[in-house]
């Protein structure tokens, strides 16, 4: 049995997470029956196609919109590309080449057995498969030749909108002491229902996340990490309309942690439900098996909702993100579930019921790397007071073993960080860190005191809202604002247009190859 | 810098007040004390110091003092300093344009409301454009509010509509008709490179094709709007950073009973 400081229940843990699989389950039941233009765009990334025809539009979107366009999609990408990679003798980029250029239709050409089909496809599938494999050996090999900074990891974002601009602030970060660099994306990607190509120098509040962007800062990255000597992991947003094919591109250039929530897109974004949570599916598969960390987003629950009377939510939707990751066979150690320090500095005690909520999810997901986020909805333009707000949250950081550190700046809420904010957070958390070092081994909380106390009502009020889901099925839950109290219609929302239901012979390769894989 | 902890400087100024001729207030009436930081482009050491120092003699301050410096970076060396700032302004002539309106606590202002209206004025707020901020709006509209000034949604005598962040103008304005507002409260957070300045524009420019830009109270909100710059850009009120629900309801209500708008 698992020693707890809170005294927690484990038995009501495990009670509460049985509830969270059995929801997970019926969303799996579900998503295994249906695509999406957007995992249907990443299987075509992930057999090579790649690059924009002449009106930018990527040739993944030109594939993937012309078998739509034909009602065809159901059968999946597979069966057609890798049909006229038989029949023409071409591969996929120039499959795809030729589709843009409307030299091939692939619904005309006659139709090979599905053995061949796949058997035609094997070498580009195995290329791909391998380079991302090979992307994650690279990762391992330099952490255990060059190693890696302590958890909790140091974790700033770079937010100018121009890639090149980003990686002299990375590279100072870096140098400074961050662990990893997030580079924020440009406002509205999310809903984007493609990938820009290239290298990017405009963005609003942030940078395009491209494969060019993601090429350059993995590179800049991996020369400041051998300079400090230390490996300097690479986030980005695994969100949105294109959530599989961001994950497909990060596995390809060796991002290490991506952003990928299972329902922030439905709750923040009115994306719609279907289509999120079968492009999550296949991100989480794609993530788990590139070695990436994923971030889950439970601290926007508590930039709308009040972090003290919601953070049963938090916990909550931390339970169903595990599970759905499990079922994606994303393993514990890279499930950065998420969390974040925003009570009302006013609250008595507020410091109290923060350590609990954190110690309490330390506790409940023992081997998961959380994501723990600052204040941000209580930073006013003090940067004074917001400097110790950020003290405090780093001290619980330290205290409660937390995986990733986002790393709160005395300037939130004025403007995107300047090199000067990240030096002064960095110093911030290091020297708290250090002094702090094992705070967490030697305090237990008293029996019956305010700390253990708020730790038992959340897991209770955690599991009564999760009882209450599994009986309204998530889709309901949502439908009825059970959830974040944000109510969405099952039918309604961004990108329903690109759900479909999968055919008999529909194929894709990559979930039996990456699955639970290595 | 031992001499730092105990001023010994000579302290021969006139040390009355004169709002004519208002300076920066350290521990004594025109001592002009000013604490800043920035970051210069070049390496660490006694060049940079004197860089900094130069500076801020062009900036205005004397005895300018360099308490700290960091390289952050190869070639980027941060500062902290001091300096007695050596300009001065004239308090008196200053006129600044503001949000002519008393603000009253929400039981007031409900009260107002129902002498003054005698029916729910209905409020309709987005985040618009691609702004996917929503603490802004949610903040003025959600029943809880923010810093103890409890949201529009709160309010008796308010009907709040918050149609929450990424709303594209011609959605907003469509449901404002849908629901008869009184008033749209628009909420921009990012200001990138002037982002909010176009979307602003657009949204006025969008409610004046349509002829209801006088028919509606147009306010704007966000950390970095002021009064000034919405009006400048054709909206009734800018509501900036300490602002809350109840400056906003009291705004709005009175607004109503001066246009007559019942």
């Amino acid at each position: 049995m698992q020693e707890s400081k809170l005294g927690l229940d484990f038995q009501k843990v495990e009670h509460a997470r049985g509830v969270a699989k059995r929801i997970a389950g019926q969303v799996q039941d579900f998503v295994d029956n249906y695509t999406t233009v957007a995992v249907e765009r990443t299987i075509c990334r992930l057999l090579g196609i790649d690059g924009i025809d002449e009106n930018e539009v990527p040739l993944p979107n030109v594939v993937v919109d012309d078998l739509k366009s034909k009602g065809l999609l159901g059968q999946g990408i597979c069966a057609y590309v890798g049909n006229a990679v038989l029949e023409l003798g071409k591969t996929p980029q120039e499959v795809a080449e030729a589709v843009s250029k409307g030299q091939v239709d692939l619904s005309r050409l006659p139709m090979h057995p599905a053995a061949e089909i796949q058997a035609a496809l094997q070498p580009y599938i195995d290329s791909n498969v391998a380079r991302i494999r090979a992307r994650r050996q690279r990762r391992e090999e330099y952490i255990n030749t060059i190693g890696e900074g302590s958890k909790p990891y140091l974790y700033i974002i770079v937010a100018t909108g121009n890639i090149y601009e980003d990686v002299i602030q990375a590279q100072a970060g870096a140098r400074q002491g961050a662990d990893i660099i997030a580079v924020i994306r440009t406002t509205g990607q999310s809903l984007l229902d493609y990938v820009p190509y290239g290298a990017t120098t405009e963005g609003f509040g942030g940078t395009f996340a491209t494969q060019e962007n993601f090429r350059i800062m993995r590179k800049a990255l991996d020369e400041v990490g051998e300079e400090v000597g230390r490996y300097i992991r690479l986030c980005n947003y695994c969100s949105g309309l294109c959530m599989p094919e961001i994950a497909a591109m990060g596995a390809l250039e060796g991002l290490d942690v991506m952003l990928n929530d299972a329902l922030y897109g439905i709750l923040f974004r009115d994306i719609n439900m279907q289509r999120t949570l079968i492009d999550q599916y296949f991100s989480r598969i794609i993530n788990g098996f590139a070695g990436i960390i994923i971030n889950t987003g439970e601290d926007n629950y508590l930039t709308t909702a009040d972090a003290y009377d919601e953070a049963h939510t938090v916990l909550a939707s931390d339970f169903i993100n595990e599970q759905l990751a499990f079922a994606a066979g994303l393993p514990e150690g890279q499930m950065g579930l998420g969390h974040a320090f925003e009570m009302d500095p006013q609250l008595e005690n507020g410091f109290l019921y923060e350590l609990a909520q954190a110690q309490m999810l330390r506790e409940i997901f023992p081997n998961a790397p959380l994501k723990y986020m600052p204040p941000t909805k209580f930073m006013t333009g003090n940067i004074f007071r917001g400097h110790i707000q950020d003290a405090l949250f780093n001290i619980i950081g330290q205290w409660t073993n937390q995986g990733l550190q986002l790393l709160g700046m005395p300037t939130e809420a004025i403007h995107t960080p300047f090199m000067s904010d990240r030096y002064l957070s960095i110093e911030n958390a290091k020297y708290i860190f250090n002094n702090m070092k094992n705070i967490g081994d030697e305090v237990e909380f008293k029996a019956d005191g305010i700390v253990r106390n708020r730790a038992k009502k959340v897991l209770d009020d955690a599991t009564t809202l999760l009882e209450t889901m599994e009986s309204e099925g998530l889709f309901s839950a949502l439908e009825k604002g059970i959830f974040a109290n944000v109510k969405r219609p099952k039918n309604g929302g961004k990108g329903l247009d690109g759900v479909t239901l999968k055919a008999d012979n529909y194929f894709n390769p990559f979930i039996a190859i990456m699955k639970g894989n290595k | 810098m031992s001499e730092g902890l105990y001023s010994m400087e000579a302290k021969d100024f006139d040390k009355t007040l004169d709002l004519k001729m208002i300076k920066p207030y350290g521990d004594t009436m025109n001592d002009g004390k000013t604490q800043l930081s920035f970051t210069l482009p070049v390496p660490a050491g006694d060049e940079a110091v004197e860089a900094a120092k130069q500076l801020m003699r062009k900036m205005g301050f004397e005895n300018p003092l360099v308490v700290y410096s960091k390289e952050l970076t190869p070639g980027f060396t941060f500062f902290n300093c001091y300096g007695s700032c050596t300009h001065t302004v004239d308090y008196t002539s200053i006129h600044v344009p503001k949000v002519e309106s008393n603000t009253m606590e929400m039981k007031e202002c409900d009260e107002y409301i129902r002498e003054h209206i005698g029916r729910k004025i209905v409020v309709v707020g987005a985040s618009t454009g691609t702004d996917a901020h929503t603490v802004g709006i949610d903040a003025i509209m959600n029943m809880k509010g923010y810093a103890g000034h409890y949201g529009l949604e709160r309010y008796d005598m308010i009907d709040a509509y918050n149609l929450g962040s990424q709303v594209l103008n011609e959605d907003f304005i469509a449901k404002a008709v849908e629901l008869h507002a009184d008033a749209l409260i628009v909420s921009q957070t990012v200001t990138q490179k002037d982002i909010h300045i176009k979307n602003l524009t657009e949204l006025v420019e969008m409610l004046e094709a349509e002829g209801l830009r006088d028919k509606v109270i147009l306010i704007c909100g966000g950390p970095r709007i002021s009064h000034e710059l919405a009006k400048e850009l054709g909206y009734d009120a800018g509501f900036g950073m300490n602002t809350y629900a109840d400056d906003e309801a009291s705004y709005i209500a009175q607004e109503m009973v001066k246009r007559g708008m019942k």
